[in-house]
């Protein structure tokens, strides 16, 4: 809109997004989650998903990991911004594609269908290390760990077996090797 | 068995310890255990501000005229929610703030107790970083950090919510170990290979220029020295931001005045033809680069800068320099004077038909306005102010507008920390607040706020905190009537259509300044100005200006939208071939 009657320059071209892993180490404080969420909402970048435990109980450090799009500009800015919060350590970044580092998410899938396609919903999983956590006669809960895109496609395939509900977690993500990030 | 301190005088202490000498605030119900230690504390001298807000813009001022943290002691709730404003002003042009609030006691948090409010959730975006206390033993901890963030790196607001009962508790007091980093955080991590690649980048530049801002203040009054030094030492033309007024003379030959949408026909066109532009402490704000995707096209670009987050965030540069600004400029100096003895003399005629340009553009005179005899022109009053001060060491703040710009372009400074106004957040009613502050850090000193009229409307209450302390701060007002930048606005993107934007009751200004017990001058003609400014500067009382000025006024020169540096709108005598239509009827 070039004749938009804005006080403010008008939006330029769009660049192409990229999908980042983000890890983020920080201490684990009150309201230090809201921070980093907080951070990405108020300068609008994206969050596709999101895992945040404690990993380090002596130093009472907390492992944030953070799935998100954008544009190299955006990304850069993203890890810039997160290193001036107090409460964060260190910040590692990942691109998807990266072959040196492992990404994984767990889902939890509930079926309730007859015993024919129970088997057939368990089969369906094989390649993503299902486990049966619970079973009745009427219906399972599968554990499976996976990619994402893994994860959509299933449950997306499952519902012909009786899938009637998914809980899912955000990414996790590892270097391979021996190397440890700094 | 060692003294226990309750948590009100352990805030006290830390404040002593800090070299905190005077806080703004108001009491409340949250904060009354601190307020009752306040006279066993004879070193820090509280100001009672009349409104929150006042008070967090009087600890800004305070801040940027001296150079020190800026305190400010608000209750909860609706002391911490007034105080918002400011914290956000302070985030945005980087002050250091550190701001005390009450809170309910901690087993009322979270029950919606009377004046609670989430304090950290509100201020958590607009401040570097936040606390709430509920362990006593934090407390000394917590207030010591709290300045230690707020005056390192790229300084700014941090605020210590401290909850009743924890102020009435009592605990050993910590001394104050200062930490090496901050998490890590550290700030200068430039090498000698950045600053040999700057020294490379100055000695083969035909066209250069810097574009200094506000980091330059930040970094202390020797950072300003430095780059006084440098810009000397290579003869490069230099501009700054809005921000950065004072850190080089502004009547200097090689200063081409404030840049950006409302800057200099010369400075402009400069930054749009350079072929090396060093910004120093500026953050390629968009009231500074216009339209992104043209600005300075043809230049390689360096960026000093204390924040590695200003790099690259808004305009890609060549070579990023991280680091404190006096650090910076310190080896680049010393780098210059053993590469290149006689670098100004070799390098004057490689940028001679550069200056020669940059002459063609100042011949234009862009901030020309055409004068009256009968009414009194906004810019005409400025130059008569600065006329009747520039012999005095002078401290300007200003609300945000009209006035906030033509006293950016008419009023030269020659020293920092001299000129305090609101850029990034543009706070109307900043200005009368942070002359009080400023009069609080500088007792002695002539301090103006240049003010519009419905900006210091906002604020206004403030002159009671003025009288109350005899600060003889001096409100000097332009008064067109409208809310003089909307109206330009409207009169150029909205076919004049003057929406809301004239205040048609307003008060009668100088009876208001006698009600308020100071004192009322008004200048109605360009004949009687002179006389009522020395009326006024003779005045050794709080003074309300009432200066009526052409109402229809507009701020030139000017980049429309959508347009770079090099496309300005120049003044009336100028416009007649060059009206806006199309296109160029938005703003930048």
């Amino acid at each position: 809109m070039a004749n938009s009657k804005s006080a403010y320059s008008i939006a330029g071209k769009k660049q192409k997004n990229d999908t980042h892993i983000i890890v983020v180490w920080v201490d684990n404080e009150a309201g230090v989650l809201a921070r980093v969420v907080g951070l990405f909402s108020g300068r609008g970048y994206n969050i596709e998903s999101l895992a945040v435990a404690e990993v380090d109980q002596k130093e009472n450090i907390s492992r944030i990991t953070i799935v998100t799009t954008g544009t190299p500009q955006v990304i850069d800015q993203i890890k810039l911004q997160l290193k001036k919060l107090v409460p964060i350590h260190k910040v590692a970044d990942f691109k998807r594609e990266d072959k040196n580092v492992i990404f994984k998410e767990m889902a939890l899938f509930k079926f309730v269908a007859n015993n024919e396609k129970l088997t057939k919903a368990f089969n369906a999983c094989k390649n993503y290390n299902p486990v049966v956590l619970d079973k009745t006669k009427k219906s399972k809960v599968i554990q499976i760990t996976a990619l994402r895109r893994e994860i959509d496609k299933m449950s997306k395939n499952l519902t012909k077996f009786g899938l009637v509900s998914v809980s899912r977690t955000g990414a996790v993500a590892m270097t391979r090797g021996s190397d440890v990030f700094k | 068995m060692p003294k226990l301190y309750s948590g009100a005088e352990i805030v006290f202490k830390c404040l002593e310890d800090q070299n905190v000498s005077h806080i703004f605030g108001y009491p409340g119900g949250a904060v009354l255990p601190i307020y009752d230690e306040l006279k066993n504390f004879n070193s820090i001298k509280h100001i009672l501000v009349r409104h929150e807000q006042g008070a967090g813009h009087a600890a800004e001022g305070y801040a940027r005229s001296s150079g020190k943290p800026g305190v400010l002691l608000v209750t909860s709730g609706p002391g911490a929610t007034n105080a918002v404003t400011a914290l956000t002003d302070a985030y945005m042009d980087s002050v250091p703030l550190v701001c005390i609030t009450g809170q309910v006691p901690t087993h009322l948090i979270g029950t919606d107790a009377f004046q609670e409010c989430d304090t950290t959730g509100i201020t958590r975006p607009c401040t570097k970083h936040n606390w709430l206390v509920k362990d006593i033993n934090d407390l000394s901890e917590i207030m010591h950090k709290a300045f230690e963030v707020a005056t390192t790196g790229r300084p700014g607001p941090v605020l210590v919510d401290i909850p009743k009962d924890i102020q009435f508790q009592k605990t050993k007091y910590k001394n104050y170990r200062k930490e090496k980093k901050l998490n890590g955080k550290s700030h200068d991590n430039f090498s000698q290979k950045n600053i040999d690649e700057l020294i490379k980048l100055i000695s083969k530049a035909k066209k250069p220029i810097f574009y200094t801002g506000g980091g330059v203040i930040n970094s202390g009054p020797k950072a300003s020295e430095l780059l006084r030094e440098l810009v000397y030492a290579t003869g490069f033309p230099i501009t700054s931001t809005l921000q950065g007024l004072g850190c080089f003379p502004a009547d200097d030959n090689q200063f081409l005045g404030m840049l950006g949408m409302h800057g200099t026909y010369e400075a402009n066109n400069a930054m749009y033809s350079c072929d090396l532009m060093i910004n120093i402490g500026a953050r390629f704000d968009d009231r500074i680069t216009g339209k992104i995707d043209e600005f300075s096209p043809k230049s390689k670009k360096v960026h000093i800068d204390i924040d590695p987050s200003s790099i690259n965030k808004n305009v890609k540069v060549d070579l990023p320099i991280v680091g404190d600004i006096k650090s910076v400029l310190t080896s680049t100096l010393k780098t210059l004077k053993k590469s290149k003895k006689k670098f100004s003399k070799s390098n004057k005629h490689q940028i001679s038909n550069w200056w020669e340009k940059i002459q063609k553009w100042r011949s234009k005179r862009s901030l020309d306005y055409i004068g009256s005899e009968e009414t009194i022109k906004p810019q005409y009053a400025i130059e008569r102010l600065y006329e009747l001060t520039k012999d005095r060491d002078t401290y300007i703040t200003t609300e945000v507008g009209q006035h906030q710009m033509w006293a950016a372009q008419h009023y030269k400074f020659n020293k920092p920390n001299r000129w305090m106004t609101s850029g990034g957040l543009g706070t109307m009613g900043y200005g009368l607040p942070a002359a009080v502050g400023v009069q609080i850090a500088h007792p002695k000193k002539l301090v103006v706020d240049i003010a519009g009229e419905a900006s210091v409307l906002m604020t206004m209450q403030e002159m009671s905190t003025a009288v109350q302390y005899n600060l003889p701060i001096k409100i000097f007002i332009l008064n067109n009537e409208y809310m003089g930048m909307v109206r330009q606005w409207q009169e150029l993107l909205h076919d004049k259509n003057y929406s809301e934007s004239y205040t048609a009751a307003l008060p009668d200004f100088v009876k208001m300044a006698e009600a308020y017990g100071c004192v009322g001058i008004r200048a109605k003609t360009p004949e009687e100005l002179d006389d009522k400014i020395i009326e006024m500067l003779n005045t050794d009382r709080p003074v309300i200006f009432d200066c009526l000025v052409d109402k229809q006024e507009n701020c030139f020169p000017m980049i429309p939208s959508g347009k770079p540096h090099n496309q300005m709108l120049l003044g009336p005598k100028d416009q007649k071939d060059k009206k806006i239509t199309g296109k160029g009827r938005t703003l930048v």
